[in-house]
């Protein structure tokens, strides 16, 4: 039976299955680190600019309809094969959803919340973290559930521009026409994806501001 | 830019291979989707069993999905079409369900109140206004199906992505630019006319 | 409290201001009530006194000082707001709504926890019922009442209050109305009111602004303004029963006057308007009502009294008489 060869597989070589996975993990957690870093910030500042807005959401937008093997493979002839340049372009593909929910949460807010607020006297500053900022939260987090998804699947496809990786074993099974090698790729990257999306799903239920359920 | 010159006869094979399947698949998707929507639509349990499911298959990644394929369809286009069938139908099932649960309760009263059978209520009431979100599924899925292609090239499937995977194995850089470019025109440009259309149809049904 | 000197604004776009040289004082602990039709300018000045919005031309002093020499966070930590639809943080509970200002100025704990149970008490909602609620749990009156202990918390000398009445039904209203005036005026607080409805102007202002166009028709006492209105649309917005206007403020038992003789027929309560007074010698067809307080009669009012609070300087412009056939 092929799981059970798969299994086998797995047993014999587990040096090579946990640096793969070990590989995946990292990958997909460095890409979804940097895209927070750099998407939830620009996403904020955005959000109070009109100019700068359009541009911003138009860019998100158009990039986040991009394959993502088409992403991976532009970067190779720039700046090779790798982990770094696996990292930059999953970086690449997770920031849209991020930014695009960042900026729709925040202008989504209650306008009369916000008037009351700066009514009230509270600064720029104040109005962003004690209101938008925590009424947003829920819907910027399911731009990061997205981000997260996009990024573990991605990472498979990260085995074509030498970024190690699940999708080795899929690749290598493919080529080789070894269908036990396949599914130790296959099955264990689907679990891992299916899997992030339901830890964020959870997380996303602990982030809704009490008063808001 | 010089071998594209030279070669557009290959990229014009591959941007044709790439579109009939995306098209297919999209065909045959949209017809199993308006079916299954519309029976989701009236039916709450189907309803929630198809989102839960097509929430958790959404998440496969494309690769292993279309490697899980391989002991089943083995390598070639039918491979790939079920996958895009497969992922097609998630988001569009969705879509339909919502949007045709989405019109105002209503209007379909009205409707019926004038004597309008079940299938009229359907077909001039329910699917036109919930066209906007249906039609929001299908350039979802386009954009999708069209990622997905250029993958299956790696299980024979022909398309866009024989020129990269030609162009990373060969290391020749500008077949890659050209395979990766003219996919990412081609998912622009569906998502912009599938756009304009979603955006026309929202005016019409306000 | 507040000058308005000549101030003007005008929006991009529009084809005549917003605001167009509008002058006006308001003295301190004064209610003002800025009324006119819509697009009149009431609420465009309103939120310039706190700077939401700024003018193009003019002055406004607050408390003596012009509010552009004072920056904007400051001015507006020191003027209590009310908008409409009040605006509660949702992800916050009523306590810490009504904490807000406090909180940004830095008070202690200890003090704006005492504060907030003090303001809760006295917008009539029981502190340890609803300190640790969420706003979506409350009614629409209830969380008008959190809005106004809100703005409230920091005891500011002045209030803006955009129609806070305006999305409540008409019961709640009317006591609302009764409840904050009662407040505000045992806290001796100047109250910049917006309004559309002319029967809540004539009930909660001290003085009533008329605007029209971005400019000052009328600024006086309600009682003037029903008495002598300035002009045709000052007549016409006041509405045409302004005679029985002039009467719903006045209670029975204020006009009173002893009796001698015997008992009127049909008799009211003290504390009825003379409005009612008039409904009721109409409906019983008698000149003369007695005023009760309880068991106890106070006196009598009577139609020659109605009447002369009523006749007014400034009548309705009658229409040409028939020409007899």
């Amino acid at each position: 039976m092929l799981l059970i060869d798969a299994w086998q597989f797995i047993v014999a070589h587990p040096g090579r299955f946990l640096n793969a996975l070990g590989t995946h993990v990292a990958l997909s957690a460095a890409a979804l680190t940097l895209a927070v870093a750099i998407a939830l910030p620009v996403g904020i500042w955005i959000s109070g600019t009109r100019r700068a807005a359009m541009a911003a959401i138009t860019t998100a937008n158009i990039g986040r309809t991009l394959p993502s093997l088409a992403v991976l493979a532009l970067v190779m002839p720039v700046l090779g094969t790798g982990f770094a340049p696996s990292l930059f372009a999953l970086t690449l593909l997770a920031m849209p959803p991020i930014l695009l929910n960042t900026y729709t949460a925040i202008q989504q807010v209650e306008p009369d919340v916000v008037d009351a607020a700066r009514g009230m006297g509270m600064t720029r500053a104040e109005i962003m973290r004690k209101v938008e900022l925590p009424l947003a939260a829920p819907v910027i987090f399911a731009g990061i559930r997205t981000a997260a998804v996009q990024v573990v699947s991605g990472a498979v496809l990260a085995a074509y521009i030498g970024g190690g990786g699940l999708g080795d074993f899929i690749t290598a099974g493919i080529a080789m026409m070894a269908l036990p090698q396949l599914l130790v790729g296959a099955i264990p990257a689907t679990l891992l994806s299916i899997g992030t999306d339901q830890l964020f799903g959870w997380l996303q239920r602990t982030m809704i501001p009490r008063g808001l359920a | 830019m010089k071998w594209l010159l030279n070669n557009w006869d290959q990229v014009f094979e591959a941007l044709g291979q790439h579109i009939v399947i995306v098209l297919t698949s999209l065909a045959i998707a949209f017809a199993i989707s308006l079916i299954v929507g519309i029976w989701a639509a009236r039916h709450e349990g189907v309803f929630r069993a198809a989102i839960a499911v097509t929430g958790i298959l959404y998440t496969v990644p494309t690769l292993a999905f279309l490697a899980l394929l391989i002991p089943i369809v083995g390598l070639g286009r039918a491979n790939a079409i079920i996958c895009m069938v497969a992922f097609s139908l998630m988001i569009m099932i969705r879509n339909v369900a919502v949007g045709i649960r989405g019109v105002p309760a209503e209007v379909v009263d009205a409707g019926r109140g004038m004597g309008m059978t079940g299938f009229d209520v359907l077909t001039r009431i329910e699917l036109p206004l919930a066209a906007p979100v249906i039609v929001a599924g299908l350039r979802i899925a386009s954009v999708t199906v069209i990622s997905v292609a250029v993958v299956a090239a790696y299980v024979n499937a022909g398309g866009l992505g024989t020129l990269i995977f030609n162009g990373i194995s060969n290391d020749h850089a500008p077949k890659i630019w050209t395979g990766a470019l003219t996919a990412c025109a081609l998912a622009v440009a569906a998502d912009l006319s599938l756009a304009r259309l979603e955006h026309w149809l929202r005016r019409r049904a306000a | 409290m507040i000058d308005i000197v000549d101030l003007v604004k005008q929006f991009p776009g529009t084809v005549r201001p917003a605001v167009d040289r509008l002058t006006l004082s308001i003295p301190d602990g004064e209610v003002c009530v800025l009324i006119g039709p819509s697009g009149c300018g009431k609420t465009t000045t309103m939120r310039i006194i706190n700077r939401m919005i700024e003018a193009d031309a003019g002055i406004v002093r607050v408390g003596g000082r012009d509010i552009m020499q004072v920056d904007t966070v400051t001015l507006r930590r020191r003027i209590g707001y009310v908008i409409q639809h009040v605006g509660l943080f949702p992800h916050w509970t009523i306590a810490e709504n009504v904490a807000t200002v406090p909180r940004l100025l830095g008070w202690t704990e200890a003090r704006t926890e005492a504060r907030t149970d003090e303001l809760l008490v006295m917008v009539g909602m029981d502190p340890s019922t609803y300190r640790d609620r969420f706003p979506r749990e409350l009614s629409g009156g209830q969380k008008q009442r959190v809005g106004f202990a809100r703005a409230l918390a920091a005891d500011p000398p002045l209030m803006l209050m955009d129609e806070p009445f305006g999305a409540i039904d008409p019961i709640t209203r009317g006591r609302l109305q009764d409840e904050f005036l009662k407040i505000l005026r045992a806290l001796r607080k100047t109250i910049v009111f917006v309004t559309h409805d002319i029967d809540e102007a004539i009930k909660m202002g001290d003085r009533i602004a008329i605007l029209k166009d971005g400019a000052l028709l009328q600024y006086d006492t309600p009682e003037r303004v029903l008495a002598e209105p300035a002009n045709s649309f000052v007549s016409a917005f006041v509405g045409a029963d302004r005679a029985l206007k002039r009467l719903s403020p006045i209670a029975c038992a204020t006009v009173a006057v002893p009796f001698a003789g015997a008992a009127p027929a049909q008799s009211i309560d003290g504390t009825a308007s003379l409005r009612d007074a008039l409904a009721l010698m109409l409906e019983t067809g008698e000149d003369v009502l007695g005023v009760r307080s309880g068991d106890q009669w106070t006196g009598v009012v009577t139609l020659a009294t109605i009447r002369a609070r009523t006749v007014s300087h400034r009548p309705h412009e009658s229409a040409p008489p028939i020409s007899a056939p």
